[in-house]
């Protein structure tokens, strides 16, 4: 159905973190910090720095600490940080950060595979966080990945997802942002997922997290959109891989998103243009081609 | 395949053009077998509809210099229409001598691009499809009618719907079967798709609508989907996203099939198109133009291994 679509909507950029992370060049610290700079300066209204996991896990973000304290933040934009366990948060807090944000996921094959552990399991971790975030009144973005497909189990029931953005919520998170992490979604997975979560979970407190490996990211949001979700998550220039299907692209690019936000007389409060400048300057200093087509195409209109 | 998703047409037809609008906008000139081979792979992936060639001047369009020898050469099979390009009476005639069944005219809803692209103004250019059309009544050819600029123009920017509109009923009026309303620069998006769609659906009847989508800026299957939802059931795509944006060098042009039908599939549409095949014929020519598909459904299945 082709309802009326939200007058505003929150797009949250996770090129810094989401991004880099799936690049395969390790990007300096200063480049970092001048990307998240950069994104500032654009109106975007949240801004994932980076993530404050084990360098040994994840090389990239190794800098955590430094690039929280580098980056200049500006008013009225919040820059989460991901947090995995307890430990991760204590040194968040400690680094300055002041809004946080933890990853379940909606397969227990993908749990295992990527930290470790079940699904249960992992919640467990989680409260810990969010007992130490709410004492120190930190707000706690919940994700859950695998949404709409799983590599390892393939198809994923609507209602497991319901059940753990249920969880998660019901936990403490204030929003809950729907991972489609292969980007196998298409519009009708999307809505039959979208149905389900919403019996358990407000829509206002819903986001998608849409990948763009089948290219069906904006087809998606835009089915997502029509639900009443009105907060979207991309990366800039459309950075950042699939790390399970080599050579192909991941994160749908916020130049994309936008685009098309604007040309349904949606507010984002982004001006377009400068977060093309971003991009081009995190494709140069990546030295790689932009995933961006807004980016690509030269057409004046 | 999923339940079929409520408010969505059971079925879409799909109208493969790449043989034609993809190819004409790679640079690399194609051997007329190789044009051959494709269509005939194509030929056996369920596609109802594969636009062959372009009847018109070598002079304007090299890549289309052999479209004698590609309509002679290509195999036909039952249950699929072969439509080709016919600027005028003259490209007519010799579609028709070659073997030709089905035609299409090519107009615009923009007069800029009309004179830019076809030397004339749109009113002159109408005149001419309408030899055509009155040749092919008389032959009982079907005649497809093309709107170029639908969504936007390189040249003049915006394009009133109700131009949109004007144009397409002028050719649905002289005889097209269907008016395919292409976004010929991919500005669109679905806030102008809805408008420019609602326009034109007052003038011509739903059934008799198909959308042509470029993806220069990453837009074409939300608009594809937009117009789904309102009831649109043809939608053109190109194999591998095959044919790039004369008007943004570098940017992409067309849909890739692949990821229209990975979304209809999603959406449990039905289409009669087996992706699989699909997406063999698109590796094939790909690798004969030495470059890599368009198509993030190829790239993604061909990673994985799970083609």
């Amino acid at each position: 159905a082709s309802g009326a679509y939200p007058k505003r909507v929150k797009v949250v950029e996770v090129g810094p973190r989401d991004g880099l992370q799936n690049e395969k060049n390790l990007v300096p610290t200063p480049v970092k910090i001048n990307l998240i700079n950069m994104l500032s300066e654009t109106g975007l209204q949240v801004i994932e720095a980076t993530s404050f996991v084990s360098p040994k896990w994840v090389p990239q973000m190794a800098d955590h600490t430094e690039v929280l304290q580098g980056i200049k933040k500006s008013p009225g934009i919040s820059y989460p940080v991901l947090t995995p366990n307890l430990r991760g948060f204590q040194a968040a807090v400690a680094a300055g950060a002041k809004e946080v944000s933890i990853f379940g996921a909606a397969s227990e094959l993908f749990t295992q595979k990527n930290i470790n552990c079940s699904i249960e399991e992992s919640l467990g971790r989680f409260e810990e966080v969010m007992r130490a975030a709410r004492e120190a009144s930190i707000p706690v973005r919940g994700y859950v990945s695998c949404v709409l497909g799983c590599p390892y189990e393939g198809k994923i029931p609507a209602a497991k997802v319901a059940e753990v953005s249920k969880k998660m919520y019901s936990m403490g998170c204030y929003e809950i942002s729907l991972g489609d992490t292969i980007g196998v979604g298409t519009p009708g997975s999307m809505r039959e997922m979208l149905a389900a979560v919403m019996k358990e979970v407000p829509v206002g407190a819903l986001a998608v997290h849409c990948h763009d490996t089948y290219g069906q990211a904006l087809a998606n949001i835009l089915l997502a959109l029509q639900m009443g979700v009105s907060v979207v998550d991309a990366s800039v220039a459309g950075l950042g891989g699939c790390p399970y299907a080599q050579g192909a692209s991941g994160n749908v690019a916020t130049e994309d998103l936008v685009y098309m936000l604007h040309g349904l007389g949606i507010h984002t409060g982004v001006d377009l243009q400068k977060l093309m400048d971003t991009g081009t300057f995190i494709c140069n200093a990546l030295n790689r081609k932009t995933n961006s087509k807004v980016s690509q195409a030269s057409c004046r209109l | 395949q999923e339940p079929q998703a409520s408010g969505l047409p059971e079925y879409i037809k799909i109208v493969e053009v790449g043989p034609r609008d993809g190819l004409q906008n790679e640079k690399v000139i194609v051997p007329t077998d190789i044009k051959i081979e494709l269509i005939n792979q194509l030929s056996k992936t369920g596609l109802p509809a594969i636009e062959v060639t372009s009847f018109v001047s070598s002079k304007w369009v090299p890549q289309m210099a052999d479209h004698k020898e590609v309509m002679k050469g290509i195999e036909r099979h039952p249950g699929v229409q072969y439509p080709v390009l016919t600027p005028n009476l003259q490209g007519f005639h010799s579609a028709i001598a070659a073997g030709a069944t089905e035609v299409s005219v090519f107009g615009a809803a923009s007069e800029s691009f009309s004179k830019m692209n076809i030397n004339c103004s749109i009113e002159e250019s109408i005149e001419r499809f309408e030899e055509v059309t009155k040749s092919a009544r008389n032959m009982n050819i079907p005649v497809r009618g093309y709107v170029s600029c639908a969504l936007g123009c390189p040249y003049e920017g915006n394009v009133v719907p109700d131009k949109v509109a004007e144009v397409s009923k002028r050719l649905y009026s002289m005889g097209c079967y269907e008016i395919s309303l292409g976004d010929t620069i991919g500005v669109g998006t679905p806030g102008s798709m809805k408008k420019m769609l609602e326009a034109v659906m007052k003038e011509i009847p739903l059934s008799a609508l198909a959308v042509h989508c470029h993806d220069t800026y990453g837009q074409a299957l939300a608009n594809i989907l937009t117009a789904m939802q309102m009831g649109v059931a043809v939608v053109d795509s190109s194999v591998a996203g095959l044919g790039g944006c004369p008007y943004a060098k570098g940017a992409t042009g067309n849909v890739a099939t692949e990821d229209v039908i990975y979304m209809l599939n999603g959406l449990g549409i039905n289409t009669g198109v087996n992706l699989c095949a699909v997406m063999e014929a698109g590796n094939f020519i790909c690798t004969a133009l030495n470059k890599k598909t368009n198509s993030k459904v190829a790239q993604a299945s061909f990673s994985t291994g799970t083609v």
